[in-house]
């Protein structure tokens, strides 16, 4: 395919997407939601188009994905991992967790997801898994009761599956 | 997977809904056991479809087994029980599976290595109803959790369901059902407390042709999750309640909003819908009578700040989710500008019980100005990890100590946080505090939407107070001064103090920014969010100072107290250390143990990771 064409197939879903939910600002969020599921992140010539098509100023889409914590305008990598900092899990010391994934995979600073595009890593309010606290999600896959050591194993076997393919 | 069971068949009328009931009844009663695996929160995350596997591929005759919502004992999960008897069985691993079929299933007998062994007495307890988790416990907003697949219908009918909307349809006027909820004197359960019969009241008065119902479902306070039980165990009586509470103010439409991170709840719920739909307990002429109700699932995007009632109804709308001043209430200018309620999960799973069994029933559990009962989340180090249901004004201490076995690991009970951020620290000295709506409040502390997190003594309170102000600052819309600047320059503050950084000057500043932010904040999400910090200075002051005068952290948590330490008698002298760190805070000779300047040292840990040999530690 030539850019141009993906460009076109890239805006046909978004299409569809718009056509699905209607084009009422009630849709929005829902829209919004759908297409980073699709491109796991919200490009910004798709948020204008969005806005164009729905007759909505772009400051106000903008403002919107920026608003929520669950839109990113950044791609996010493959493994979303989430540590959740809930007051559960912090009291039974999540964020040991969390920093040991992180220089794992060595990031730092203001930086969350590794060069690759492997991984982000990143915290979460509160899962409402608190029964199996620390807990930590990947991409959508619970899993509780973490340490430090236990969090790095389960990044190994991402790892090496990655590795094999 | 057996989701989604067809019931086949349209529920027109009431007759119709008892026949129905009474079919599956029978077919359940046919069942000569059943296995109920739990597929709460914590026992999925342990493992518990695979439980629910392994007994599947056993076929034994007249035994049906089924995912069902928590069971609410998430510290010894993963969770199954068997009906009749009553046996439950304690962290079941898939392998475990042959040896329950053959033993229990098959020869009636209980597996006794698998029973809940009390860890302080030693005492078995094979019956769920005689384990102490369990008997003091009332069960009404979760009374089907647990016990039904969530994803059939006909099980929550078998149980009695939508009889109370068919009550509210059939045979009460709107203004006879609001009178009831008043009656039962049900205040919201997502922590303000306001008489759910009042607000439905309002809305009814209220002028217009379109009106709206909603749930809010966006349980956002960290360390609560009850909300997403009830949607995920038994989702039908959150329905039931809303369809209850738009025919008494007339609405013909609802909206439940559920937050992003619950995509169970979103599914179990949108399921819901779809099987009530398709037997007409939603749609047109609902009973055969002029009601017609629809409802619509929404998804919150993650924000905190959408738990606030107007802000929520914002983002529904498509914008950002920001509060707006009050008057006009929603009742009277809501969601697109017409009259709403909003009600929260808990409180409408309660609506159908009050009004099938009435509002007397209701009174007489739980405390005179906060009748019924209340879930709680018991989380944090405490012995039972779980979710419960207790009547309104049972103390703190039955709680923590009678169900949730006290603290863990025997270390000493220091504070109960209740109400998430915008609940406050509750000492030892108030653990006879009753949970009802007014003494929590008397307290500094609020229900909130009945996050329980216990703290023992390792805890540092002004480090769970800095944690609080954090979520809040993070969270803050922004759109009210008070809060955006206010629960920044606390956050600071609190920042400095577990630093070592301040001063007795920025004690007196915090509490009265604290006092500007509560009084002047535009929603409740700043009006409660020094709370946590206003109740530590309350009830744990000792411990500010001692971070601010005597430079200590008590608990020994805040590790700008604590410094870095070569052990000279495990250092080789290898050098490694002092080459990787970047203050150039670490001397010594080569094979002679090495020493770190704590007042060059930046606390950066880096040398810690260089040693080979364990030899640097944080003291």
């Amino acid at each position: 395919m030539t850019p141009v064409e993906v460009a076109q197939r890239k805006f046909e879903r978004v299409n569809e997407i718009i056509e699905e939910h209607g084009r009422e600002q009630s849709a929005l969020i829902p829209i919004l939601q759908e297409v980073q599921a699709e491109y796991r992140y919200l490009p910004e010539e798709i948020l204008t188009y969005i806005a164009t098509a729905m007759g909505l100023s772009v400051a106000t889409v903008f403002g919107v994905a920026t608003f929520y914590a669950q839109f990113s305008l950044e791609p996010k990598g493959k493994y979303v991992v989430r540590v959740c900092d809930g007051t559960a899990c912090h009291v039974r010391h999540s964020m040991p967790v969390y920093n040991a994934i992180r220089s794992k995979l060595g990031l730092k600073d203001g930086k969350y997801t590794t060069p690759d595009m492997m991984f982000t890593v990143e915290t979460v309010a509160c899962l409402g898994a608190c029964g199996v606290a620390p807990a930590m999600v990947i991409n959508g896959e619970v899993y509780g009761k973490m340490t430090p050591e236990a969090a790095c194993m389960i990044i190994d076997t991402l790892l090496n599956r990655d590795g094999d393919n | 997977m057996e989701t989604a069971k067809k019931t086949g068949m349209t529920i027109g009328s009431r007759d119709e809904l008892k026949a129905y009931a009474a079919k599956v009844r029978a077919e359940m009663a046919a069942q000569k056991k059943r296995v109920l695996v739990c597929t709460g929160p914590g026992c999925l995350a342990n493992g518990a479809e695979k439980i629910l596997d392994a007994f599947r591929s056993h076929s034994i005759e007249a035994v049906g087994a089924t995912r069902t919502g928590c069971h609410g004992f998430c510290e010894v999960g993963p969770l199954v029980r068997i009906e009749p008897d009553d046996v439950v069985y304690v962290r079941v691993k898939p392998e475990d599976v042959a040896e329950i079929v053959e033993e229990t299933l098959r020869k009636g007998k209980v597996v006794e290595r698998l029973v809940y062994r009390d860890p302080d007495t030693g005492r078995t307890y094979p019956k769920e109803s005689d384990i102490p988790f369990y008997a003091s416990q009332t069960k009404v907003a979760l009374s089907n959790c647990g016990a039904i697949n969530p994803d059939d219908i006909g099980e929550y009918i078998a149980r009695d369901g939508y009889q109370a909307l068919a009550r509210a349809v059939l045979d009460l006027s709107p203004d006879e059902a609001i009178e009831e909820v008043l009656e039962s004197g049900l205040r919201g359960r997502g922590g303000g407390g306001f008489p759910t019969g009042r607000k439905w009241m309002f809305a009814r008065q209220a002028k217009g042709d379109q009106k709206y119902v909603v749930c809010n479902a966006d349980e956002g306070d960290p360390g609560a999750f009850m909300d997403r039980c009830i949607m995920e165990g038994d989702p039908h009586s959150v329905l039931e309640g809303l369809a209850i509470a738009a025919s008494a103010i007339g609405a013909d439409r609802g909206y439940i909003y559920v937050r992003a991170e619950y995509p169970l709840a979103v599914a179990r719920m949108k399921n819901a819908v779809k099987q009530a739909k398709e037997c007409g307990l939603l749609g047109a002429n609902i009973f055969g009578s002029d009601f017609s109700f629809d409802v619509t699932i929404k998804e919150g995007a993650g924000a905190f700040v959408c738990g606030e009632e107007t802000a929520l109804l914002a983002s529904i709308e498509g914008k950002r989710g920001m509060p707006r001043p009050r008057p006009p209430f929603p009742a009277n200018e809501g969601l697109f500008g017409k009259p709403t309620i909003i009600n929260n999960v808990e409180t409408l799973a309660t609506v159908p019980a009050i009004i099938r069994r009435g509002p007397a029933w209701f009174r007489a559990i739980g405390a005179e100005s906060s009748p019924g009962t209340k879930t709680f989340a018991v989380t944090g180090q405490v012995a039972n990890t779980g979710l419960v249901e207790v009547p309104m004004g049972a103390t703190l201490r039955d709680v923590v100590f009678k169900i949730g076995g006290g603290v863990i690991g025997g270390k000493k009970f220091k504070a109960a946080q209740i109400g998430g951020p915008s609940g406050g620290c509750l000492p030892e000295e108030l653990l006879d505090t009753p949970l009802d709506y007014d003494s929590l409040k008397k307290a500094g502390a609020m229900v909130g939407s009945g996050g329980l997190v216990i703290l023992d003594e390792g805890t540092c309170m002004v480090e769970v107070a800095r944690f609080f102000m954090h979520f809040t600052q993070r969270e803050s819309c922004g759109k009210c001064v008070p809060c955006r600047e206010g629960t920044k320059r606390m956050l600071e503050i609190m920042e400095k103090i577990v630093a070592g950084r301040a001063t007795l000057e920025d004690l007196d500043t915090l509490e009265q920014i604290a006092w500007v932010v509560k009084e002047s904040s535009l929603c409740a999400l700043g009006k409660t969010a020094p709370n946590p910090v206003l109740t530590t200075l309350k009830y744990f002051r000792d411990e500010y100072l001692a971070h601010i005068v005597d430079k200590k952290c008590p608990a020994g948590v805040c590790t700008a107290f604590k410094s870095y330490v070569i052990h000279p008698e495990l250092c080789k002298g290898c050098g490694k250390c002092r080459r990787t760190c970047p203050a150039e805070a670490i001397t010594g000779e080569t094979k002679h143990p090495h020493v770190i300047d704590a007042a060059k040292c930046l606390k950066c840990g880096a040398c810690v990771e260089a040693c080979a040999f364990g030899a640097i530690s944080l003291e």
